[in-house]
C-alpha cells in the first residue's frame, strides 16, 4: 500500500526506493534478516526502560539482595554473575552498546571511505595516485594489531572504540567506491552535465553519488557485522569501556572471572548468541541489498 | 621495492602512532613509585626523553634497524628477546590451523561449487556463514567449556601438563592434547574464507567454454573436475593461502588468551593490560612486517602460477 502511494508521488528518487523495496521484499533471506534486526533494534531502543545501568555497579547489585553465580533456574531469566548482577540486564544493555558501536563505527568508515574514494576517483591524476598510495599503505597494515595499538594509546572509552574501528577500516571502502566512481564517470550523462557547464560539486552530488548510493548502502550493511565483531574482540582484550558494557565486555568479564571453569554457561552463552544472531542478520540483509544493487551477483551465486 | 617502501612507512607510522596522545613514558614505567627528581631526570636523559622529538625519531629509526626494540615496561627485558621467545608457540599453533583450514576449507568449497544449489551446497554455505559470524574466541570458550570442563577430555589450557614429568612419546601426546582445542578453534574460524573463495572461483571457471568442450568430448565428471576445472579454479586459493601465512604471527591474539597458549597473542593481551607500550610497539611492527612480506610472496607466487598476470 505504502509502496504504491510512494510510486504515484512521481519523484524519480522515491519510485526508485519503492522498486528497491519491492525487490527486497521478494527475498526470503533479506526479510528474515530484516525482521531479526528490527527486533534487536527495538530491544536496544527500549533498553533504558527495562534496565537501569546503575545495577551494573556491584554495590547496587549487593543491596538488591541478588544471589551470586545463580543459574537461570534460581534467578530467571538468565541468572547472575560473580558480582550478583543480572545477566539478562547485561544482555539487554549489551545489545544497545554493540549495535550503537557497530552502526557508528560503520558511519565513520563510510564517511572517510566515501570522501577519499569519490575525490580520488572523480579528480584522478596526481591527487588520485597520492590518495591511493596512502590507501594501499593502510591496507597492508593488519587490522587487529593496528586497532589494538590505537585503542591502547587513546584510552578505554566507547567513543574511542568507534573512532578506532572507523579509522582503521576506511581504506577498503575507499578503494571500492573509487572503482565505482570510475565506472560512473565514464557514462554519457556525466559528460553531458560537464559540457553544460555544471560544477564538480554539482556533478558529484547529483550524478555520481546517486549512482553509487545503492552499492554504498549494501557495503555499509555488510560492514556493520565486521564492526560489531571488531568491537567484540577489542572489548574482549580489555579495551572496552567497563561502565558501558557491550556484549564483548560481558564475554571479557565472564572469561576473566572464571565462568568457564565453573561451567556458568548462562554468563557467556547469551552474549555470544546475540552477536552471532545480529551479525548473521546484517550479513543476510547486506547480501540481499548487494544482489539488488548489482544484479550480476545474484545469478552467479 | 614497493614492499620496502611500505615497510619503511610502517616503521615511521609506528613511532608517531604511539605519540598521538602526549604521555610520559617514565610515569608509566615507574607507576607511581616514589623516586627522587634527580633519579627521574637521569633516567629521562638515559632514555633520550629530554631530546627534541626529531632527535628521538632519528634515534628510534637507527635502533629499530639494528633490531633494538626497546625495553619492556613489564619484564624490564629487551622487547626483542621477549618476542623471539614467544614466536615458536604461535607459529606451531597457527601453522597447524592454517594447514587444516586450507585443506578442509578448500575441499568444502569444491563440493559446494561443483554441485551448486544442492543440499550439500546449502549445508556447506550456511554453516560457513554461521562460522563467519561467530567471534573466534567465543567459539574457543564454548569448545573449552564443553570438551574440557564438562566432558574432561582435554586440558584447560597451556602447552603441556604442569607438575608431571613426561618423557618422549608421552610428552608428545600430552602436547598434542593441549594443542587440539585451540587448533580446532582456529581451523574452524579460518576455514570459511577458503570455502567461499574456492566455491565462487569454481563457479566462475565452470561457465567457461573449455569445460563445455571437455564435457562434449565425453570425459567423465570427475576427470573434468580434477584435470580441467580445478587447476584454474584453485589459483586464487593458493594466493589466499600465501596471504594468510602473513597472519601466522598475529592471527590468534584473542584465541591464545582463551587457551593460555604462551605465544605472541597472549603476549599482546598481557601488554594491553599494562599497558606496556614498548612491547605493543614491537609486536605491532612484527605483525605488520610479516603481513607485508607475505603480500609480496603472494604476488610473486601468483605471477609464477598464472602467466596471464604480468608484473605490474
Amino acid at each position: 500500500m505504502t509502496v504504491r502511494s510512494m510510486t504515484r508521488s512521481g519523484a524519480p528518487g522515491v519510485s526508485a526506493a519503492g522498486s528497491f523495496w519491492r525487490q527486497f521484499r521478494r527475498s526470503r533471506q533479506g526479510m528474515i534478516g530484516l525482521a531479526i534486526l528490527v527486533a534487536f533494534g527495538i530491544l536496544a531502543l527500549v533498553a533504558p526502560l527495562i534496565v537501569d545501568p546503575a545495577q551494573f555497579s556491584p554495590v547496587v547489585a549487593r543491596t538488591l539482595g541478588n544471589p551470586q553465580w545463580a543459574p537461570p533456574s534460581e534467578f530467571p531469566p538468565l541468572g547472575t554473575d560473580h558480582l550478583r548482577r543480572s545477566v539478562w540486564a547485561q544482555f539487554v544493555w549489551g545489545s544497545r552498546v554493540s549495535l550503537t558501536v557497530g552502526l557508528a563505527a560503520t558511519a565513520v568508515t563510510m564517511v572517510i571511505g566515501t570522501a577519499v574514494g569519490v575525490i580520488a576517483g572523480y579528480r584522478g591524476g596526481r591527487l588520485d595516485s597520492f590518495l591511493m598510495r596512502i590507501t594501499e599503505w593502510f591496507l597492508v597494515i593488519p587490522f587487529l594489531p593496528l586497532a589494538i595499538a590505537l585503542a591502547s594509546v587513546l584510552g578505554r572509552s566507547t567513543r574511542n572504540i568507534i573512532l578506532v574501528i572507523g579509522l582503521t577500516s576506511w581504506p577498503w571502502m575507499a578503494r571500492l567506491i573509487r572503482s565505482q566512481v570510475l565506472t560512473v564517470k565514464q557514462r554519457l550523462f556525466v559528460d553531458r552535465a560537464r559540457s553544460l557547464g555544471a560544477k564538480s560539486g554539482h556533478i558529484i552530488r547529483n550524478h555520481i553519488l546517486p549512482n553509487v548510493s545503492g552499492l554504498i548502502l549494501a557495503n555499509a550493511t555488510l560492514w556493520v557485522p565486521i564492526s560489531i565483531l571488531s568491537e567484540t574482540t577489542l572489548s574482549f582484550l580489555g579495551l572496552g569501556n567497563p561502565g558501558n558494557p557491550s556484549w564483548g565486555k560481558t564475554l571479557e568479564e565472564a572469561f576473566a572471572n572464571g565462568a568457564m571453569t565453573r561451567n556458568a554457561w548462562w554468563y557467556f552463552v547469551p552474549a555470544g548468541l546475540g552477536i552471532l544472531t545480529v551479525v548473521l542478520a546484517f550479513t543476510m540483509v547486506g547480501r540481499t541489498l548487494e544482489e539488488i544493487a548489482d544484479p550480476k551477483l545474484g545469478k552467479e551465486r | 621495492m614497493g614492499s620496502a617502501l611500505t615497510l619503511l612507512f610502517v616503521v615511521c607510522f609506528n613511532f608517531f602512532l604511539f605519540r598521538i596522545v602526549p604521555s610520559d613514558p617514565l610515569a608509566h614505567m615507574l607507576r607511581g613509585r616514589n623516586i627522587s627528581r634527580e633519579v627521574q631526570d637521569n633516567l629521562r636523559a638515559a632514555f633520550g626523553l629530554d631530546q627534541p622529538i626529531t632527535t628521538q625519531f632519528v634515534y628510534y629509526l637507527r635502533e629499530t634497524f639494528r633490531g633494538n626494540l626497546g625495553i619492556s615496561f613489564h619484564s624490564r627485558q629487551p622487547v626483542w628477546d621477549e618476542i623471539v621467545e614467544r614466536i615458536p608457540a604461535t607459529v606451531e599453533l597457527l601453522g597447524v590451523s592454517w594447514l587444516f583450514a586450507a585443506v578442509i576449507g578448500t575441499a568444502g568449497g569444491v563440493i559446494a561449487g561443483w554441485r551448486r544449489n544442492t543440499w550439500k551446497d546449502r549445508l556447506i554455505t550456511s554453516s560457513t556463514m554461521t562460522l563467519y559470524s561467530v567471534p573466534d574466541f567465543w567459539l574457543g570458550i564454548i569448545l573449552l567449556t564443553v570438551f574440557s570442563v564438562v566432558l574432561g577430555w582435554f586440558p584447560i589450557g597451556g602447552m603441556q601438563s604442569v607438575g608431571v614429568r613426561l618423557q618422549g612419546f608421552e610428552a608428545f601426546l600430552d602436547h598434542l592434547r593441549h594443542l587440539f582445542l585451540p587448533a580446532l578453534t582456529l581451523s574452524l574460524a579460518y576455514m570459511g574464507e577458503y570455502t567461499m573463495v574456492t566455491r565462487s572461483s569454481l563457479v566462475e571457471v565452470m561457465s567457461e567454454d573449455y569445460l563445455t568442450v571437455a564435457r562434449a568430448k565425453g570425459l567423465r565428471d570427475k576427470v573434468v573436475r580434477n584435470h580441467h576445472a580445478l587447476p584454474n579454479a584453485l589459483l586464487p586459493v593458493v594466493t589466499l593461502a600465501a596471504l594468510n601465512l602473513g597472519f601466522i604471527l598475529s592471527g590468534a591474539i584473542a584465541v591464545e588468551s582463551v587457551f593460555s597458549w604462551p605465544g605472541l597473542g597472549q603476549a599482546t593481551a598481557e601488554a594491553i593490560r599494562g599497558p606496556d607500550y614498548p612491547m605493543l610497539q614491537g609486536l605491532f611492527l612484527l605483525f605488520s612486517a610479516s603481513v607485508i612480506l607475505f603480500n609480496l610472496i603472494a604476488d610473486l607466487l601468483y605471477m609464477y602460477l598464472d602467466p596471464r598476470v604480468e608484473a605490474s
